[in-house]
């Protein structure tokens, strides 16, 4: 292996840490937000929601830009690809992020239209929430592409059995864990009433995983040869168990670091398939793989050392921040 | 309308709509440091009170700015795909960058300082401060350098249609990126500056006992961040400006409407490019004046657009109206700057009542300076994405229906509309508010 396989084998891999981060981070707010009208019912337990995912989620979402950002640097040809070719799709998480983005600061200013920005939170969370699952389930199963690298698709190309159902997996694993976060982070009938919803979705989440395995097993039955793809699949199994045994014993904590797991062996799983391609291709032309989509090696070389001088500075001030509003959120702190 | 002139379009209201934000938050971001280092020393608490309610407009703004600029993160693959795999072993890696080293650092720390008041002491609140602040910087410097690649690229080896990166650092520090990056970071500063010092003004004005002490607090430091920053920026434009002309001539030729080259070049002070004739209607021009300023001789020749394939020239009306509506905003703000000084001198800041008057009619004038520059820079690097490397009519995406890229335009323009009111809404009734309201201040009305 060359330095340059070495160094793309190494993006790939980072490439999935920092996917895996973004879910484990910004996923709980995701979650949280997509189950708020269920969860909050009245106006202070919907501070306390909020005031669990305020401080925090704007740090956590930078890991998905930070995942865009390293994609395009370390694998130009699957950026343009995906984002060209997804449009219409990836325009709808787009146009979900921003509202989102804004969404708690005008809930909590912006009060003749108090209204709109919770729908707007609330939207705008689950419709990515449902959407990254299916552009991770279109790259898996594959694509139309031209010589060129294009998609030849439709927005309607997108949604295909095996996509829609990753889809479906992926909104349940961040409900899953958004309430495992709430639990966490709240106190009295909001946290009786997350701890319901977690453990009534663990059921769910494992019927969408079997559902997935089906459509694997229908479109891709190559990926079952894969052995780290049935050790991973295993790990899924065995983090979903603990969640719910973790919940069932009320330890909010544990729980809540087994469905981070459930995220990191998914990621696992996905990768296992996916290896060496990035985006598979249906039909004549060739697929995008870590090979043939990759940058230089000296690109690859800058960025991951831009990567290990700048993670660990990030990874430590995060941990930093956490500690700073750890405990139980409550109403009545500044901000929203 | 074609795919390039929506892609274009898209971008254009995109991005400008983004750099409303990212400016104000250096400024003001610069102005919060200030405030706590001051605080720290005094222990006057005028300059808490002060320091929560600067930290609440920041707090808008910002959000704003990470709003809007999600979108621009993925614009290089959504619309600009054959863009992304020319240059993408360039481009990208500057853009990853900022996410690890600058995204990260500001909004962690901007979390604590709008939500952790209470929970964190005071020096490490002031040391949040000042992460925020480098951390917005820092992001400033990173999207500098991918822009910069643009205009003038450096550092790679053009092979097989793709550019592939020679040197890191060379094309990271790129002939235009430490010029350009000075010039933004004060436009930046006196964004944020003029923001700061209006608020004042409006609070003295208004008259409230209660806004007195910090107000008063706030307007001397703004205006010294604001008066340095426009002397500076004369230094930095000019510059910028024989940068330009020394790496991008018929840029230079369009920013002055020179349509032949000539020897002792003009400056065109006032004037209407008509392209079509190639003539500036109605000009009014300082002789030799170019020839002075690019290369400080009188009798220097400066390239005209005639020295340049037709099919290469930029457009001349809207880089030459934007460089000239941005000196000519400076101009005003540094004489807005030095009048203030005269103010601090004759001890009249706080009770001119012309000049604080002055001061909130001016706020829009660095906003609209940023614009114009920006739109000069851009709009003067075509028919260029990458100056004399990609066509822009070469870089879009080819998977992309011209009609996808219009519903994109129409729904962005509707939440940013949204998104302009309801901010807009926020921010006024913060300042509006005051420095010592318990809406501003918090319940408990300090850190306890």
């Amino acid at each position: 292996m060359s330095a340059w396989d070495l160094l793309r084998h190494a993006w790939f891999i980072l490439i999935g840490v920092l996917l895996a981060g973004y879910s484990i981070l910004d996923g709980f707010d995701l979650g949280v937000a997509a189950l708020f009208p269920f969860l909050a019912k009245t106006d202070e337990e919907k501070s306390a929601l909020i005031g669990a995912v305020g401080p925090v989620w704007d740090g956590n979402e930078v890991w998905l830009l930070a995942g865009g950002g390293a994609l395009f640097a370390a694998f130009p040809m699957a950026y343009a690809t995906v984002f060209s070719g997804f449009y219409l799709a990836l325009m709808l998480v787009l146009f979900s992020l921003i509202l989102r983005a804004v969404s708690l600061e005008f809930r909590a200013h912006d009060t003749d239209r108090k209204g709109l920005w919770e729908a707007a939170f609330v939207g705008g969370s689950a419709l990515p929430a449902l959407l990254f699952g299916v552009a991770l389930g279109n790259v898996v199963v594959g694509v139309p592409l031209d010589a060129k690298g294009d998609f030849t698709g439709t927005f309607f190309t997108l949604l295909r059995p095996l996509p829609l159902v990753f889809g479906i997996l992926g909104l349940c694993a961040f409900l899953l864990h958004g309430a495992a976060y709430a639990a966490l982070k709240t106190e009295g009938a909001l946290r009786q009433r997350a701890q319901k919803a977690a453990l009534r979705l663990v059921p769910v989440f494992a019927a969408a995983f079997a559902l997935s395995f089906v459509m694997v097993r229908l479109y891709l039955p190559a990926a079952l040869k894969s052995l780290p793809a049935w050790i991973f699949a295993g790990l899924v199994v065995l983090s979903l168990v603990l969640v719910a045994t973790s919940l069932r014993k009320g330890r909010d904590g544990r729980a809540f670091v087994f469905s981070s797991a459930v995220f990191l062996a998914l990621w696992g799983l996905v990768a296992s398939i996916q290896y060496p391609n990035l985006v598979r291709a249906t039909g004549p032309a060739a697929s995008l793989t870590i090979t043939n989509a990759s940058s230089s090696a000296l690109t690859l070389k800058a960025m991951l050392i831009i990567a290990a001088i700048g993670m660990p500075l990030v990874i430590g001030y995060t941990i930093y921040a956490f500690r700073v509003f750890k405990g139980k959120a409550g109403a009545g702190g500044p901000g929203y | 309308m074609n795919a390039v002139f929506l892609a274009r379009l898209q971008f254009g209201l995109t991005a400008g709509f983004h750099f409303l934000f990212p400016p104000t938050t250096l400024g003001l971001s610069l102005l919060v440091v200030i405030v706590e280092a001051l605080y720290l020393k005094t222990r006057d608490e005028a300059y808490k009170r002060l320091s929560i309610y600067l930290v609440r407009i920041l707090g808008t703004v910002f959000v704003m700015g990470v709003a809007t600029g999600i979108a621009l993160e993925f614009a290089f693959g959504n619309n600009w795909a054959a863009y992304a795999r020319t240059v993408g072993d360039i481009f990208g890696a500057p853009l990853a960058a900022e996410a690890v080293f600058s995204f990260f650092l500001e909004s962690v720390f901007l979390g604590i300082l709008v939500f952790g008041r209470n929970r964190v002491s005071e020096r490490t609140y002031a040391l949040s401060a000042f992460l925020v602040f480098l951390g917005s910087h820092l992001s400033g410097l990173w999207i500098i350098i991918a822009n910069s690649w643009m205009q003038t690229p450096a550092g790679f080896r053009f092979e097989g249609g793709r550019a592939v990166l020679e040197s890191f650092w060379g094309a990271a520090f790129n002939p235009s990126t430490v010029i350009r990056f000075s010039h933004t970071i004060l436009g930046g500063w006196m964004t944020g500056a003029l923001a700061a010092m209006a608020v004042a003004a409006w609070l003295i004005l208004k008259g409230r006992s209660r806004d007195e002490a910090p107000a008063a607090r706030l307007m001397k430091p703004a205006l010294i961040v604001f008066a340095a920053a426009a002397v500076l920026q004369l230094g930095s434009g000019h510059a910028h400006s024989m940068q330009v002309w020394r790496t991008q001539p018929e840029k230079m030729a369009a920013y002055e409407a020179l349509w032949r080259t000539m020897d002792g070049a003009p400056f065109t002070v006032f004037g209407i490019p008509d392209e079509k004739n190639e003539q500036t209607l109605l000009a009014v021009r300082v002789p030799k004046m170019l020839s002075l300023l690019t290369q400080l001789k009188p009798n220097a020749r400066v390239a005209g657009l005639d020295g340049f394939p037709k099919e290469e020239r930029p457009p001349v009306l809207v880089p030459f109206a934007g460089y000239h509506l941005m000196i000519l905003f400076g101009l005003i703000f540094i004489g807005m700057g030095l009048a203030g000084l005269r103010l601090v001198r004759r001890k009249k800041l706080l009770t001119s009542r012309r000049f604080l008057k002055l001061l909130i009619v001016a706020v829009p004038l660095p906003y609209l300076a940023n614009e114009a520059g920006w739109v000069a820079a851009e709009v003067g690097r075509q028919p260029w994405a990458v100056f004399r490397l990609l066509r822009t009519s070469a870089a879009v995406s080819g998977a992309v229906p011209a009609g996808n890229i219009l519903f994109s335009i129409i729904v962005f323009t509707a939440i940013y509309a949204l998104i302009a009111v309801a901010g807009l809404t926020v921010i006024l009734r913060t300042v509006r508010s005051g420095p010592g309201h318990p809406l501003v201040q918090g319940p408990e009305g300090d850190r306890t």
